[in-house]
């Protein structure tokens, strides 16, 4: 069909640094997460937006250094599907959260 | 050994499922038994089952939504007559217990079975062909959707003669269908039954998504494709993001009847009303997934029946884009009365009434196209006219309920039933057997029979209304839905009138058989057949090719100017087959059998599962993880056509093109 | 249209695609976010009704999480060192690193099994209450992922052994499971932040 090394569209791969890196941010982001939660440094809401922060960046750690998305033009479609993905997921949540709060709220179901 | 299945389950002691089992035997059998006496296994198996091929898929998911049709019709026809019967005292026919089953099973069936299936049908065929490309993405995984439609289609079907079907409606609201109150087989039916449909259509909108984003012709850019292809596109998307809503909402009521688990139960700290949000973040875009390539119909066919571009292409496209991204913001309006208080309802009754705008820009251009154009009244154009009136009137109706306080009132009842059947009749139904009829000499090389597709319509329309305009009378009468027998006198001779309508739709059916039957039987008059490929003087790039089309769609993919490619090339004088070559062998995917035998395993493993058959059920299991792993490995999967074999079927369309030209 | 001529070559299209096999399971991979998404909302509605049974605050604990979060971690730098392979056509080194990231995949699913068992033995199983529920079927889901991952790095070994080269098509397989098992990480980020640390508050 094809010959041997047509790379597949959008696909860049990373090199062994890369990994690394990202490894160590994951770890650091990783323990960071835990610390605040096992040592109670912070108040309940303020551990909660933390921890909210860090998931945020290591997800972003492995977008980047793991699954190689960057802003190439041939990576295009794949960061449109990913951002029109998380923007439903968004949309999904929050109704969910607005619907089912206000619900029992005036059901008095809770 | 066989869990609860025993013969009990066989319902010997209801008469009309008797009759029934006995008619489809006699039918089923003849069937088998004309296929046998003919010969003609190995060829079903080699040309049908097993092809990959995105036309052959498309015909064999046509006929399934037609036998959907009759068996959810039927479920109709029943429906109506006891409503016609049981009024006053009178029981009627069909005690409570089996009505149920039977509203359950005709919306499931009718959604599921004939419309999805029917559309997934007109994208197969349709939409490679107008973006110039020789198959979808996924041949193998769309030859794989099929036969997770069709046995999930057989699965519901074998409910009716071994156990029960769901009698909790289409949607399988909770606590009603969780074991406490439904422990039988029926829901499980249903719950395996759309799970395993979802996975075909899954794949399918990720399929035909990446077949239109990655595979258009050299020179289509995005505003310069066909607009039912857009539809395709975004109901693709419709598709991808709402179907897992789905599939989360029924696993987790599955979680619950199987594992005891406490989702949506009355108990454990259950919560019933997220299964109503789950389902209808999926319920809403699911209708736009159906109307929008139903609209999409209507934009080739009003077109290519006025002799005129389409007005206002460029809204067209961003009206669909709107009502697309509007669907994901409007579903509470199918719960305003389960008990959010008003900011909630508000907002989603202000968006439910925005969605209306783009769709009448839709209508506007449609009208707008027809406005000086040199109408030709082929069947098409009656469905398509039909269609403007009665969606028109069925918007309305939505738009009225969208204002929560009036949803208050007209919720669940037969007002409701009269909305949405008024819209997917009036929109999907007559879209999609609009479709038919345009694309049908495409397909098969003949037209379908245009008086008795014109009598099908009228029988169509006017039962339509005869149906369903007392439902909107009751319905403000305070008739609720799913109702099995009442007693309020004003509602009777409305629910007469009602009947009458279902029995003219069921002559509409039968002209639509009639007219399958006559086209057939005079496809080769030589003013039915369809020899140059382009019987309507249309403007896509379907109409290029062959009717029907070679197996590998065009011999030389097409280079694309402007919008409405092929009527761009037929005005200037381009020839868009370039016929003559010099052709080259072309890359074909091959049949297999994965797809049928991961089908066979599946409804293998959800009728086990339904029955508490463990050990059948994990062969199931198994042979489902086998086939996959057994597919990945096989390497014999494509092959060439000899650039010979190319040329020599296109020579021989040329031929038949000029002999029809010298005529 | 006089003459038509038929060029004996090997079949390249005149408009090759590229395969989509690597977008078209991407594309997947973005419906795969939304069940998720929808696990996740259903537990957000039901993450505090105990039924009057244990909380995640008594029963999850931050030793075995930082076990099983450690394993997935490393587990997604070696697929990725054996995808660098791959793209070496290194084959005996593909094998080896998709069979460390199959042992780190293996007790991570283990971990979790034995953290399941556990709970259910302890009467905290996902029939004691609607929160329970949802956490095992939100964990569950993401762990029935990361066991068809096992068991497509099986096949993948098994299909590469004797091989001297990587194919198109088996560097496409592979290149999907790279997708694939990175997203579950991924996933596996919100799954610890949200379902086990944000309960232990």
């Amino acid at each position: 069909m094809s010959d041997l090394h047509t790379t597949s569209s959008g696909e860049s791969h990373g090199s062994v640094s890369s990994y690394i890196i990202g490894f160590v941010l994951a770890v650091i982001l990783t323990v960071l997460a835990f610390a605040v939660v096992a040592t109670h440094s912070l108040s309940p809401s303020g551990t909660v937006l933390a921890i909210s922060a860090l998931a945020l960046v290591q997800v972003l750690v492995h977008l980047h250094y793991f699954l190689h998305m960057g802003g190439g033009s041939e990576q295009r479609w794949n960061n449109i599907c990913f951002v029109f993905t998380v923007g439903f997921v968004a949309i999904f949540i929050i109704g969910t959260l607005f619907i089912m709060n206000n619900t029992a709220l005036h059901m008095m179901s809770r | 050994m066989l869990g609860r299945l025993s013969l009990s389950a066989i319902p010997l002691d209801v008469p009309i499922l008797v009759g029934t089992f006995l008619g489809v035997a006699i039918v089923g059998l003849a069937v088998l038994g004309l296929i046998t006496y003919y010969g003609k296994w190995g060829y079903l198996w080699k040309e049908w089952f097993t092809s990959v091929d995105h036309k052959r898929l498309a015909v064999m998911y046509i006929i399934l939504a037609l036998v959907a049709l009759f068996r959810g019709f039927a479920d109709a026809i029943m429906m109506r007559t006891q409503l016609a019967l049981a009024y006053a005292g009178n029981p009627g026919y069909l005690p409570p217990h089996h009505y149920d089953q039977i509203f359950s099973a005709h919306g499931t069936i009718m959604i599921f079975f004939l419309a999805m299936a029917f559309m997934t049908g007109l994208f197969n065929f349709v939409v490679p062909l107008q973006i110039g490309a020789r198959d979808v993405a996924f041949p193998f995984l769309n030859n794989l959707s099929f036969w997770m439609t069709a046995i999930a289609f057989i699965l519901v079907n074998v409910s009716l003669f071994i156990g029960e079907f769901s009698q909790c409606g289409w949607l399988a609201y909770p606590p009603l269908s969780e074991t406490q109150f439904s422990p039988g087989v029926g829901v499980d039916y249903y719950i395996w039954a759309i799970q395993l449909s979802g996975v075909g259509t899954l794949l399918t909108g990720v399929n035909f998504f990446v077949t239109i984003v990655k595979m258009r012709a050299p020179g289509m850019t995005w505003m310069k494709m066909p607009v039912f292809t857009w539809t395709a596109f975004c109901a693709s998307i419709l598709i991808m993001v709402s179907f897992p809503v789905l599939t989360v909402a029924v696993a987790l009521l599955g979680l619950d009847r199987y594992f005891g688990m406490h989702f949506f139960t009355n108990d454990g700290g259950g919560n019933q009303m997220m299964y109503l949000n789950l389902i209808w973040a999926w319920g809403h875009p699911e209708v736009y997934i159906l109307v929008i390539p139903a609209f999409g119909v209507f934009s080739e066919v009003v077109p290519a029946f006025s002799q005129k571009p389409l007005f206002g292409y460029g809204t067209m496209v961003y009206a669909t884009c709107a009502i697309m991204i509007l669907s994901f913001l409007v579903w509470v309006h199918h719960f305003f009365t389960m008990g959010a208080g008003p900011d909630v309802n508000a907002f989603f009754g202000i968006a439910t009434m925005v969605i209306s705008i783009p769709t009448g820009v839709k209508l506007f251009n449609w009208m707008f196209t027809m406005y000086k154009g040199r109408i030709q009244f082929h069947a098409c154009m009656y469905w398509a006219v039909g269609f403007m009136v009665t969606f028109t009137i069925g918007g309305m109706t939505g738009v009225m309920m969208a204002i929560p306080g009036a949803d208050f009132v007209l919720h669940n009842s037969l007002f409701l039933i009269a909305h949405f059947h008024n819209v997917i009749i009036g929109g999907v139904y007559f879209g999609y057997i609009c479709g038919m009829n345009f694309w049908f000499p495409k397909v098969m090389g003949f037209k379908l029979n245009e008086s008795w597709g014109i009598r099908a319509f009228w029988f169509w329309f006017v039962g339509f209304y005869f149906a369903f305009v007392p439902l909107y009378v009751v319905g403000f009468q305070g008739m609720t839905r799913r109702l099995n027998h009442y007693d309020n006198p004003a509602w009777h001779p409305w629910l007469l009138v009602a009947e009458v309508g279902a029995v003219l739709i069921l002559f509409g059916i039968v002209c639509q058989l009639t007219q399958l039957y006559v086209s057939i039987r005079d496809r080769n008059l030589p003013q039915n057949r369809d020899v140059t490929g382009d019987p309507w003087n249309a403007r896509s790039l379907e109409w290029s090719t062959s009717s029907p089309p070679p197996v590998y769609n065009f011999a030389l993919v097409p280079h694309v100017h402007e919008l409405d490619a092929f009527m761009h090339d037929k005005e200037n004088g381009i020839d868009t087959r370039r016929a003559g070559g010099p052709y080259e062998a072309i890359h074909m995917p091959k049949n297999t059998a994965a797809g049928f035998l991961v089908g066979a395993f599946s409804l293998v493993l959800g009728f086990a599962a339904v029955w508490y058959i463990w050990w059948l059920a994990a062969i199931g299991l198994i042979g489902v993880i086998g086939t996959v792993i057994a597919r990945s490995a096989n390497k014999d999967i494509d092959f060439y056509i000899p650039a010979e074999e190319v040329a020599r079927i296109e020579n021989e369309h040329s031929r038949k093109l000029m002999a029809q030209a010298a005529e | 249209m006089a003459h038509d001529t038929t060029v004996p070559t090997s079949g390249h299209d005149e408009h090759h695609h590229e395969s989509p096999v690597v977008f078209g399971f991407w594309v997947y991979l973005m419906t795969d976010c939304i069940i998720f998404g929808s696990l996740f909302a259903a537990f957000a509605v039901l993450r505090n009704q105990f039924n009057g049974g244990p909380s995640g605050h008594e029963l999850f604990e931050l030793s075995g999480l930082g076990l099983e979060t450690a394993l997935l971690l490393v587990s997604s730098i070696t697929y990725g060192f054996g995808m660098i392979a791959a793209h070496k056509n290194e084959i005996s080194k593909v094998i080896m690193w998709l069979g460390v990231t199959f042992l780190l995949g293996l007790g991570f699913v283990g971990l979790e099994v034995n953290e399941f068992a556990h709970m259910i033995h302890e009467g905290a199983g996902p029939d004691r209450s609607a929160f329970l529920s949802a956490f095992f079927t939100l964990v569950s889901t993401h762990g029935l992922h990361v066991t068809c991952g096992l068991i497509w790095i099986v096949t993948l070994i098994v299909q590469l052994m004797g091989t001297t080269e990587i194919p198109e098509r088996m560097m496409n397989k592979l290149t999907c499971l790279s997708l694939f098992w990175h997203f579950l990480d991924i996933v596996w980020i919100c799954v610890f932040t949200y379902v086990y640390l944000a309960s232990m508050i």
